[in-house]
C-alpha cells in the first residue's frame, strides 16, 4: 500500500500581527470568515464528540431517572457510579479488560520484536533467499484477514489453540506490515555507521541492539500504538476463537453484554465506557504520534 | 585489506539472517499463508468442523449460485460499497480543509475528530444501537422537534443504511489524516494565481484543490470500497448475529462467519464464500487503480 504525500513544507501559518489573525499571505482573516470556521468546528466537535458524552451520561444516570425522556436530559440529574459496579457484578468485566490488555501487550512486543528482526534482515542483510522471504511478507500483506478467518480457526483447532488467549494473539503476533514499515525505516540508516561498527569487531547482533534498533525508535512506536490499538479493538478473529466466556476479551464481553442486558442500556453505556477510556487516554498521551507529518509539529518544523 | 568492510558486512554468518527472518516467516506463514492455501482447497471439499471433507469439485460454487442468503449478502456488501465509498471520499477532504488553517485551538479539534477512529468497533456499534434506538437519544431529539420517531434498526434499508452512516462516521478522522497530508502539499501558488484571476472559494476547491488531491482521492476510494466491502461489525452489532429480520441485512462476511464457525460448521462452503470475498476485494482494488490510470492518460 502506497503512503500519501511525503510531509509538507510549512504550508499555512498563522501569526497574530498587531492583535490579529493573519493567513500565509499576511492576509488578515475576515472575522467573518473565523466566525463560520468555528461554528462549523462546533458542529462537526458535537456530532463526533457528542455520542461519547451521551453514552458518559447514560451510564451515570442512576435507576430512578428517566433515560428515554423527550426532550433528552444531557445532564444526569443525581449521577451515581452504580451502574459501574453492576457491570462488574453482570460480567467479569475487569477480568475482560485484562484478558485484553494481556493480549494486547503481548502483541505490542511480538509486533516490535518480530517485526523488527524481519525487517533489519530484509534490508541490512545479505543471504540466499532474501528476495523470497520478501516476497513472503508482500503475498501476506496482500491477504484480506476476512478472506482467511475460517482456515485460521481450523488451524487454531488443530493446534489445540481454540479458546485460548494465545489464539487470539497469534495470526496478529507478527503483522507483515509492519515487517515491511520497519525494513523501511532500517533501510534509511546510512550504511558507513554499521560498517564502522563493524571495524570495531561488533557482530550481527550488537549492530542490530546496539545501533539498527536505537535509531528505528520513531517507527517502533508507531507499529507499538497500532498493535495495540488493532488487538484491544479487534472484534471478529476474538468472537470466532473464544467460546468459553471465562476467556472473553473486553470486545467479546461487551457484545455478550449487550446481547444478554440489552434492555438496560445503563449498563451496557457503563460497560462501553470501561472499553474506551483507557484508548482515549493512551491516545491523549501518544496523540503526535498519530498526527506524524501533519500535525503541528511537521507544519511549525 | 583483502576485503572491504562493506563485503565484509555482507558476507558475515550464513545462518543468522535466518534466525532473524524466522519469527516472523513462521506467523505469517502459519497464520496467513498456510490458512489462504486451504482456504482455496477446502472450497473444493465438503469439509465439516469436526469432519474430514472429501474432493466436491465445483459442488460448493453450484450451491452459491443457487443459494438465496448468498445473493442476499453479496447484494449487500455492493450496496454497501456504492453507499460508504462516494461518501468517504468527499466528506473527510471538506473537513480536512475546515482543520487546515492553523487557527487558535485548531490541535484540540483535530484530535477531538479523530476519536470515533481510535475508539473500537464494538464501542461504536454499541454506542450508536443505543442512539438509534426507538426509544434513543437521535429519535428522542426527531419527536421534540415534531417529525417523531422512526424505525431505525428495524427496518431492512433503514437499519443498512444506518449502519453505513456509522462507517463513515467512524472513518471521517481517519481519511481526515491522508487528506491533510495531501493538502499540505498543494503549491500555494497556484491558489494565488486563481485568485488573483478572480475565482472564488468554490471555484478554487475545484479548479485547484481536487485537481491536486485527486491521487489521494484514488487511494481514499481504493481502501475504502475494499474495506466496505468486508463489512462485518457494524452490521453484526446493530442487526444481531443473524442479520437483521429474516437475514435480509446479512453481509457477506457475516455469512463467511455464521456458515463457517461452530462444531457444525460448513468449513468447505464457508472456504467457498471467502473465496468469493476475496476474488472481489482484489477486482475493486484493480477496479479502482485501473480508473486512476485512465484518467492520466
Amino acid at each position: 500500500m502506497s503512503t500519501p504525500e511525503k510531509a509538507p513544507p510549512a504550508p499555512e501559518r498563522v501569526t497574530r500581527r498587531r492583535g490579529r489573525l493573519t493567513d500565509e499571505h499576511g492576509r488578515r482573516v475576515g472575522a467573518g470568515e473565523l466566525v463560520l470556521r468555528y461554528a462549523l468546528l462546533l458542529v462537526v466537535l458535537v456530532l463526533t464528540v457528542g455520542p461519547f458524552l451521551w453514552q458518559l451520561s447514560t451510564s451515570l444516570k442512576g435507576p430512578t431517572e428517566n433515560i428515554f425522556s423527550s426532550p433528552p436530559s444531557f445532564l444526569p440529574a443525581h449521577p451515581t457510579l452504580h451502574n459501574y459496579a453492576r457491570v462488574a457484578d453482570t460480567i467479569p468485566v475487569w477480568d475482560y479488560a485484562l484478558n485484553s490488555l494481556t493480549v494486547a501487550g503481548a502483541s505490542v512486543v511480538t509486533n516490535c520484536v518480530g517485526a523488527a528482526l524481519a525487517g533489519y534482515a530484509l534490508a541490512r542483510l545479505r543471504y540466499r533467499g532474501r528476495r523470497g522471504t520478501a516476497l513472503v511478507f508482500i503475498l501476506a500483506m496482500l491477504v484480506p484477514a476476512e478472506g482467511i478467518i475460517i482456515a485460521q480457526f481450523t488451524t487454531m483447532r488443530d493446534l489445540g489453540l481454540n479458546n485460548t488467549l494465545i489464539g487470539v494473539l497469534l495470526p496478529g503476533s507478527v503483522n507483515a506490515m509492519n515487517v515491511l514499515l520497519l525494513r523501511n525505516a532500517f533501510l534509511q540508516l546510512p550504511h558507513e555507521v554499521e560498517e564502522a561498527a563493524f571495524v570495531d569487531g561488533a557482530n550481527v547482533w550488537q549492530r542490530f541492539f546496539r545501533i539498527a534498533l536505537p535509531s528505528v525508535k520513531g517507527t517502533l512506536a508507531v507499529v507499538a500504538i497500532f498493535a495495540f490499538m488493532f488487538s484491544w479493538d479487534d472484534f471478529l478473529w476474538p468472537l470466532i476463537v473464544l467460546s468459553d466466556p471465562s476467556k472473553f476479551t473486553l470486545t467479546i464481553g461487551l457484545n455478550y453484554l449487550h446481547g444478554t442486558f440489552a434492555n438496560d442500556e445503563r449498563l451496557v453505556a457503563a460497560g462501553t465506557v470501561i472499553a474506551v477510556a483507557p484508548l482515549m487516554l493512551l491516545f491523549a498521551c501518544l496523540q503526535r504520534y498519530f498526527f506524524r507529518g501533519v500535525g503541528e509539529g511537521a507544519v511549525k518544523g | 585489506m583483502a576485503l572491504s568492510p562493506v563485503s565484509r558486512v555482507r558476507r558475515q554468518l550464513p545462518v543468522s539472517p535466518w534466525l532473524f527472518a524466522a519469527p516472523g516467516l513462521l506467523v505469517v506463514g502459519a497464520f496467513v499463508l498456510y490458512p489462504f492455501v486451504s482456504t482455496v482447497v477446502n472450497s473444493f471439499t465438503d469439509r465439516r468442523t469436526l469432519i474430514p471433507g472429501r474432493f466436491v469439485g465445483l459442488a460448493n460454487f453450484r450451491e452459491l449460485l443457487h443459494d438465496e442468503m448468498f445473493w442476499i449478502a453479496l447484494r449487500n456488501s455492493v450496496l454497501y460499497v456504492l453507499g460508504v465509498v462516494p461518501a468517504l471520499v468527499v466528506l473527510p477532504l471538506l473537513l480536512a480543509l475546515l482543520v487546515q488553517k492553523n487557527i487558535p485551538g485548531i490541535a484540540f479539534f483535530r484530535s477531538a475528530f479523530y476519536t470515533p477512529v481510535v475508539a473500537s468497533i464494538v464501542v461504536v456499534g454499541l454506542i450508536w444501537v443505543w442512539l438509534l434506538d426507538e426509544r434513543g437519544l437521535v429519535n428522542s431529539l426527531l419527536e421534540t422537534v415534531g417529525v417523531g420517531r422512526v424505525g431505525f434498526l428495524s427496518d431492512q434499508w433503514l437499519l443498512l443504511l444506518s449502519a453505513m452512516a456509522v462507517t463513515v462516521w467512524k472513518g471521517l478522522g481517519y481519511y481526515m489524516i491522508i487528506y491533510l497530508a495531501a493538502l499540505a502539499s498543494v503549491p500555494r501558488e497556484l491558489h494565488e494565481a486563481a485568485a488573483v484571476d478572480g475565482a472564488g472559494a468554490v471555484r478554487r476547491f475545484l479548479t485547484v484543490t481536487v485537481p491536486a488531491v485527486r491521487s489521494t482521492m484514488v487511494l481514499v476510494a481504493a481502501l475504502a470500497s475494499v474495506a466496505a466491502f468486508k463489512v462485518f461489525s457494524e452490521v453484526y452489532l446493530l442487526a444481531g448475529p443473524t442479520g437483521g429480520p429474516a437475514g435480509e441485512d446479512t453481509t457477506l462476511v457475516m455469512l463467511v462467519q455464521r456458515t463457517g464457525t461452530g462444531l457444525t460448521g460448513r468449513v468447505g462452503y464457508a472456504s467457498a464464500l471467502s473465496l468469493v470475498v476475496f476474488v472481489v476485494t482484489v477486482a475493486l482494488m484493480l477496479l479502482v487503480l485501473r480508473a486512476d490510470r485512465r484518467e492520466d492518460a
